[in-house]
């Protein structure tokens, strides 16, 4: 983070705990799925779907959360937006605990806004785009003008010209046109985090960048914090300070973008790195990293959840839960073989 | 160099009434020699899958398919429907995007396979079950006795494309199109899946079509890669050729904007500007002058004709560069174009 975005952010009225405390502080997250026995579930079938999560968020940086499908960043941020309760833990923003008498949740969600992956599923498809944009200023209080001038400014700052699009109805426009739109919402009520799930992945790759483009942009002008989610290793490099690797619910690995991308330190994070395409037609990949897919969240394995797949593993991994051991940097990795103190025969070697 | 297998001419694809036309391949030509591996890479609209589904004709009669698709000797535009029966999974299979939606969900994924062996190559439904359990272990299936009882909804993502790469291959086809199979996949299985159909593809002499918008998969699994854009071939070449040299603005445009590790932070990525061609409204000229940072003037009045830039390798575009030794503008292509 440059100097000059450290005093624009301590310049924000709004930071109440100022440069040093997080943006957000996410402790102790669990949120299991399914234990009432529902019409379909056969006994206690309990997803597992976030399983004990710490991380914190630093003000003006991007922390990018990677994961494959079942490994709970999309929970995560549906805990952190209040759209689904937490079964356990406590999330603090700016050093005030959300739901609180300090932060209710409609001034929390005044200050953090999410962008969906579905561009046109999140839109209501009856509201104009000019509408759509000025809906939550509007619930917020602001007239009706007002709230229209912000929307037209906005859609300019998007990239759209208000002239051409203020009055059209989603299914008038593009995939990349769309996700624009729902970006200039989620801007709307001036927030301080953008929470970006999969925000670019249905887009064409030719327009991905261009909004990725934006998203830098609309970051250093705003002063923004992101939390970035995203499947795609190469998208998620590119926007990170920050990045956290999710595996069934937990938290595999967290530290520097450079330090989990240059020396992961979880087996995990190294598999997933070795999926990637090569890119390179004389150097193509021979053999795949890990065999199978994700195991279901619902019965998770014991001891290490990724034991049951990692080539490391022996009985120590599916007994003993490693927690996360710093590494140095504020680089965190949840395996034993990252911990010298662990006891992992491997380390003996 | 033998007959190719899959010989497309002039192939054009049109959807819709009176009222509103819309040329979705708008005159592709393609060839696909045996055993060989064949990438289309484009976005959403480019006519890819469109190009694919007409190989089976799986489109709905409405759409109307002009040119010529010859595929093992065959005529598919105009064959007879119980000859189209036996040619779909008999000479040519597909693999779909979502296994989930190809599968039928009420009937146990072996049973399935075994209807498929028994309609097209005779024999018992006990001959069918021993088949589809000799590709399930053939695509890797662990426990593949039990996987065969096996609804859809029973097996996760990785396995059910797995299945459904069984169930293409079931009746032993000369050539497999596949449709984005790993575009659904996480990841770490979507490398298995890919290593899987080459080393299929390999032992089996298999030509595969691989349809895909992903640069990093066609460069895993394709010997060569055909770039469309706006229902056309853009850009046709061997692979690594593709990668390294592109030739058409687009390609160069595509591999450019890739966000890769080689960027400073806090750079940008050099975007393409503008968004994908409205296939009801397409310009005059080339699809892709309106975005393209080297069009001149010629570009917006006529559709640029093939440039040969290496032998087998060439691009629709009229900045192309032709190769020193070839003077000569779309000659002997794209037949002499394989890999």
């Amino acid at each position: 983070m440059s100097m000059d975005v450290v005093a624009a952010l301590s310049a924000d009225p709004r930071d109440r705990g100022g440069p040093a405390t997080p943006l957000l502080s996410v402790r102790g997250l669990v949120k299991h799925f399914g234990r009432k026995g529902g019409l379909l579930s056969k006994g206690s079938a309990i997803v597992r779907a976030v399983d004990g999560v710490d991380f914190e968020v630093a003000k003006g940086e991007t922390l990018g959360i990677v994961g494959e499908s079942g490994c709970g960043k999309s929970t995560t941020a549906r805990l952190i937006m209040q759209i689904i309760k937490p079964d356990v833990g406590e999330i603090l923003f700016d050093g005030e605990e959300v739901g609180s008498s300090e932060l209710d949740l409609t001034d929390f969600r005044r200050q953090v806004q999410m962008v969906f992956q579905d561009s046109y599923a999140s839109l209501n498809p009856r509201l104009t785009v000019e509408d759509t944009i000025a809906f939550g200023p509007r619930v917020h209080g602001l007239p009706r003008r007002a709230a229209i001038a912000r929307a037209h400014d906005l859609l300019r700052r998007v990239g759209l010209e208000p002239a051409r699009f203020a009055g059209r109805y989603p299914h008038e426009i593009s995939g990349g046109q769309r996700q624009r739109v729902n970006i200039a919402r989620g801007l709307a009520l001036e927030p301080r985090l953008l929470i970006l799930d999969e925000a670019v992945s249905a887009l064409d790759k030719s327009i991905e960048a261009q909004v990725l483009n934006l998203l830098l942009d609309l970051k250093d002008e705003f002063g923004l914090t992101f939390i970035f989610i995203s499947h795609d290793l190469n998208v998620v490099r590119f926007m990170s300070d920050r990045v956290m690797v999710m595996y069934l619910g937990k938290v595999a690995e967290i530290g520097p973008a450079e330090a989990i991308f240059g020396r992961p330190r979880h087996p995990y994070t190294e598999a997933l790195l070795a999926s990637m395409p090569s890119m390179d037609p004389d150097n193509r990949t021979q053999e795949a990293p890990i065999s199978g897919d994700p195991p279901n969240p619902i019965n998770p394995p014991s001891g290490c959840r990724f034991h049951t797949r990692c080539k490391f593993a022996t009985a120590l991994c599916s007994r003993a839960e490693p927690p996360p051991y710093d590494v140095g940097g504020g680089h965190l990795a949840a395996c034993h073989l990252a911990n010298p103190e662990s006891g992992h025969p491997r380390l003996a070697a | 160099m033998t007959a190719p297998i899959v010989n497309v001419k002039g192939l054009t694809v049109d959807f819709g009434t009176r009222a509103s036309k819309l040329r979705a391949v708008a005159g592709v030509d393609l060839t696909l020699a045996k055993g060989e591996t064949l990438a289309l890479l484009g976005e959403s609209g480019s006519g890819k899958s469109v190009t694919l589904r007409a190989l089976m004709r799986l489109h709905p009669r409405s759409a109307k398919i002009g040119g010529s698709i010859t595929v093992d000797g065959r005529d598919v535009l105009t064959m007879p429907a119980g000859e189209l029966g036996r040619y779909r999974g008999g000479i040519v299979s597909m693999v779909f995007q979502d296994p989930g939606l190809a599968f039928d969900p009420v009937y146990r994924v072996g049973d399935q396979i075994a209807e498929a062996v028994v309609r097209h190559m005779g024999g018992s439904f006990r001959d069918g079950r021993a088949r589809a359990l000799e590709l399930f272990e053939r695509v890797r299936i662990p426990s593949p006795e039990r996987r065969l009882d096996n609804y859809p909804h029973e097996m996760s993502g990785g396995m059910r494309q797995r299945a459904m790469i069984a169930l293409a291959l079931a009746c032993r086809p000369k050539v497999l199109l596949a449709d984005e199979p790993t575009t659904a996949l996480d990841a770490t299985v979507q490398i298995q899946v890919l290593l899987l159909l080459r080393e299929l593809q390999r032992e089996l002499g298999l030509a595969v079509i691989f349809v895909t918008h992903d640069i990093g998969v066609a460069v895993e699994v394709a010997d060569r890669i055909a770039v469309m854009y706006g229902g056309r071939i853009v850009e046709l070449g061997p692979c690594a050729e593709v990668i390294r040299g592109p030739a058409h603005p687009y390609t160069q445009g595509l591999l450019a904007s890739r966000a890769g590790h080689a960027i400073a932070k806090g750079a940008r990525l050099v975007a393409i500007p503008g968004s994908p061609p409205d296939l009801a409204n397409l310009p005059p000229g080339c699809a892709f002058a309106p975005r393209c940072n080297q069009a001149i003037e010629a570009c917006r009045k006529s559709i640029p004709g093939p440039v040969v830039v290496e032998p087998g390798h060439f691009a629709c575009c009229l900045r192309a560069e032709p190769a020193a030794s070839s003077t000569s503008r779309a000659q002997a292509l794209p037949q002499s174009a394989v890999g």
